[in-house]
């Protein structure tokens, strides 16, 4: 048996390999073919990713009309002369930091209630409440504007019905500010409820049913069991829906145009505003480039310790 | 410390009887286990016990108070789950204590209570680990610990050793006795392995179909199985079956398989069987360690036989041998140096004073 074996192998003629050229043996590498495969992806980032961002910081340094360079000039008098800037970077805050809290809390009760929903009806729901956020925001936040309106809008007209208002919804800063949270929250909380859906539907019952005997109640579950196996959807969706919602720009442009007397700008609208309406594009891109510092200490604040908190189970 | 009694205790799942009305006793610090086959309904009592599922029917009580609406945190009880149900982002420390820090237990008794319960598991120094960074029967010690620092009235498992590897069952199943001899707290345990129920048990309970088909002991149950099932269930391999009727030859009964194949009876067997009618359908059931080879020396009840061997398993102090009876599969358990091969003949002896008849209609042994 052991003869027969050497003897078929001595048989077989080795397999001569030609030296490849050093060009063949690069095409050759698994890192080479994955750069090539990665690469219409990388070039259609840079078109329209990277280039744009340089392109944008180089109109930050010009001056209005665009033909000399002035360095930092647009930022410092932004910082230090411009008043309504910090109106921006405030309302911006405000407007980012108590939508995603809200759409934060409401996803989460939505997809606890969801959750307990059985199985048979639960599709159904879960289709019926992500509508809002299917829908193109424009649109939706039109119909909002309507809803809104003081002398003709469903809301006031309810209102007026049980001896309410009439609000000024968009009229007055206060409420202009409170609608435009409202309708952002409104658009993105089905957003947070599907992504806490999945995430509760991954925390094993027999955890829960452990937390049962060990004595734990309905808050106390939530407060061990739950939230910290969610934490790390929490943190990415939360980090996600900042940013978003940070440089939301469609719903504000729609229902208020920044005003009333510019106190619901966010950047993105304000950056529109003074570049493209009022004709200053180094500004605008200069307003619009102050997004990313902010928005890059949320993202290492919020991230930091994700990896080390990875996949506990 | 507790005694644990259900009484007529149902379980329904929409139209389907998962439970069907059982009643059982559990005597303070037994240690009883319930075994059968999937969907007899096994975990699903012991799931009604721990107060995790509702209970459609009946009562159960522990220590004398009626449960059935007492939520499980209020029943003073521990569960050990199958997939270990460990809180994989708190600590080895923080999972066996999570139960003692939410009844606001002072820190100097949990401490001295994990501290106990990590000594007589042995994992002491996996307190400060998380469960991820764990092996299989590491997390199935934290598990128990978890049950254990509760010092709870009763301890459920519910398949605990199912998830581990054949070598490190047999180590826990040894753990789990021991820690049930140090801490001799009453003890609901479910498994499907009828090896785990026989070595564990001060009692089996076998169900199936959701009723009770048989309590008692071990040696009971492998002994005097008072149905065919049981007679199955319990030993490895299992219980030989053969369609047989009885014959009276004078003053002697003998058991009748086929034309060729007669064995006489010894008397005390015969005595216990002479009332039964010839014509009732019949099965005669062997355990494997009764169906041996031929010696020398056999015992009054042994009655030779000729076997044509179909496959022969050696495994070491014995070896598996498989034939057919009458059409019957039949295995047997011989000496190792019977000279026992594939496909050949072999002398063999039937100890009939271990016999079991079983009504083949009703399924009851006789």
């Amino acid at each position: 048996m052991v003869d027969m074996t050497a003897g078929q192998s001595a048989a077989v003629p080795r397999q001569i390999r030609k030296p490849k050229s050093p060009i063949a043996r690069f095409f050759g590498r698994r890192s080479t073919i994955a750069f090539l495969m990665a690469l219409p992806l990388i070039l259609l980032i840079g078109v329209l990713v990277i280039y744009p961002a340089f392109y944008s910081l180089h109109l930050a340094t010009l001056n209005k009309r665009m033909t000399e360079f002035r360095g930092f000039d647009n930022f410092s008098f932004l910082l230090f002369k411009k008043d309504a800037f910090w109106t921006v970077v405030y309302s911006s805050c405000l407007f980012a930091v108590s939508a995603v809290i809200f759409k934060a809390f409401i996803g989460f009760v939505v997809a606890h209630f969801v959750h307990n929903i059985p199985a048979k009806g639960q599709r159904k729901w879960r289709g019926m409440l992500l509508i809002p956020w299917v829908i193109p925001p424009a649109m939706s936040t039109l119909a909002w504007l309507w809803l809104f309106d003081s002398s003709y809008g469903a809301l006031n007209w309810t209102l007026a019905k049980i001896g309410i208002g009439p609000i000024p919804w968009i009229g007055e800063p206060g409420w202009a500010r409170f609608s435009v949270i409202l309708v952002n929250v409104w658009f993105g909380a089905p957003f947070f409820m599907i992504m806490y859906l999945a995430s509760l539907k991954s925390v094993p019952d027999a955890l829960y049913e452990a937390a049962d005997i060990d004595g734990a109640t309905w808050w106390q579950k939530i407060r061990y069991i739950t939230l910290p196996m969610m934490r790390n959807i929490i943190a990415i969706t939360t980090l996600f829906s900042l940013i978003v919602t940070f440089a939301n720009f469609d719903i504000v442009r729609v229902l208020t145009q920044g005003g009333p007397l510019d106190q619901t700008h966010l950047f993105a609208t304000w950056a529109f505003e003074i570049g493209i309406r009022s004709g200053d594009i180094p500004l605008g891109a200069s307003v619009s480039l102050f997004m990313v510092p902010i928005l890059a200490i949320a993202a290492v604040f919020i991230l930091r310790d994700i990896n080390k908190r990875g996949n506990e189970a | 410390m507790a005694d644990v009694t259900l009484r007529k205790l149902v379980k329904m799942y929409d139209q389907v009887q998962a439970v069907k009305g059982i009643d059982l006793e559990i005597k303070d610090k037994e240690f009883v286990v319930l075994v059968g086959p999937s969907g007899c309904g096994k975990s699903t009592t012991l799931r009604m016990i721990a107060g995790l599922e509702e209970i459609s029917g009946g009562q159960i009580l522990i220590d004398d108070d009626v449960v059935n609406d007492v939520p499980p945190k209020d029943r003073d009880i521990a569960m050990v789950f199958q997939n270990y149900a460990l809180y994989p982002h708190m600590t080895v420390h923080e999972n066996m204590s999570f139960g003692l820090r939410l009844k606001k237990f002072p820190k100097a008794e949990i401490a001295k209570r994990v501290g106990e319960a990590a000594r007589i598991l042995d994992i002491t120094e996996l307190l400060e680990r998380k469960p991820k960074a764990l092996s299989g029967g590491q997390r199935q010690r934290v598990a128990m610990g978890r049950a254990i620092v509760r010092n709870p009235k009763v301890f459920l498992f519910d398949e605990p050793l199912s998830n581990l590897d054949a070598k490190l069952r047999v180590q826990m199943r040894i753990e789990i006795k021991k820690v049930h001899q140090t801490v001799r707290t009453t003890t609901v345990y479910v498994t499907h392995d009828q090896i785990e129920a026989m070595t564990l048990a001060d009692r089996v309970v076998v169900m199936n179909g959701g009723v009770i088909e048989q309590v008692g002991t071990p040696q009971e149950l492998y002994h005097n199985p008072r149905t065919r099932f049981v007679a199955a269930f319990i030993g490895s391999p299992s219980m030989n079956f053969v369609p047989c009727r009885l014959e009276s030859h004078a003053d002697q009964l003998a058991v009748r398989i086929s034309n060729e194949i007669a064995f006489f009876m010894p008397e005390q067997k015969a005595a216990r069987y002479k009332k039964l009618s010839g014509d009732g359908q019949l099965l005669l059931g062997l355990r494997p360690e009764h169906l041996t080879d031929m010696r020398q020396h056999m015992e009054p009840g042994c009655v030779p036989f000729d076997a044509q061997l179909e496959v022969t398993e050696p495994m070491g102090m014995e070896t598996f041998v498989y034939f057919k009876m009458n059409g019957a599969d039949m295995c047997g358990r011989v000496n190792p140096n019977a000279g026992a091969l594939d496909g050949g003949p072999l002398k063999m002896a039937a100890d009939l004073n271990n016999m079991h008849l079983i009504d083949a209609k009703t399924g009851l042994v006789l």
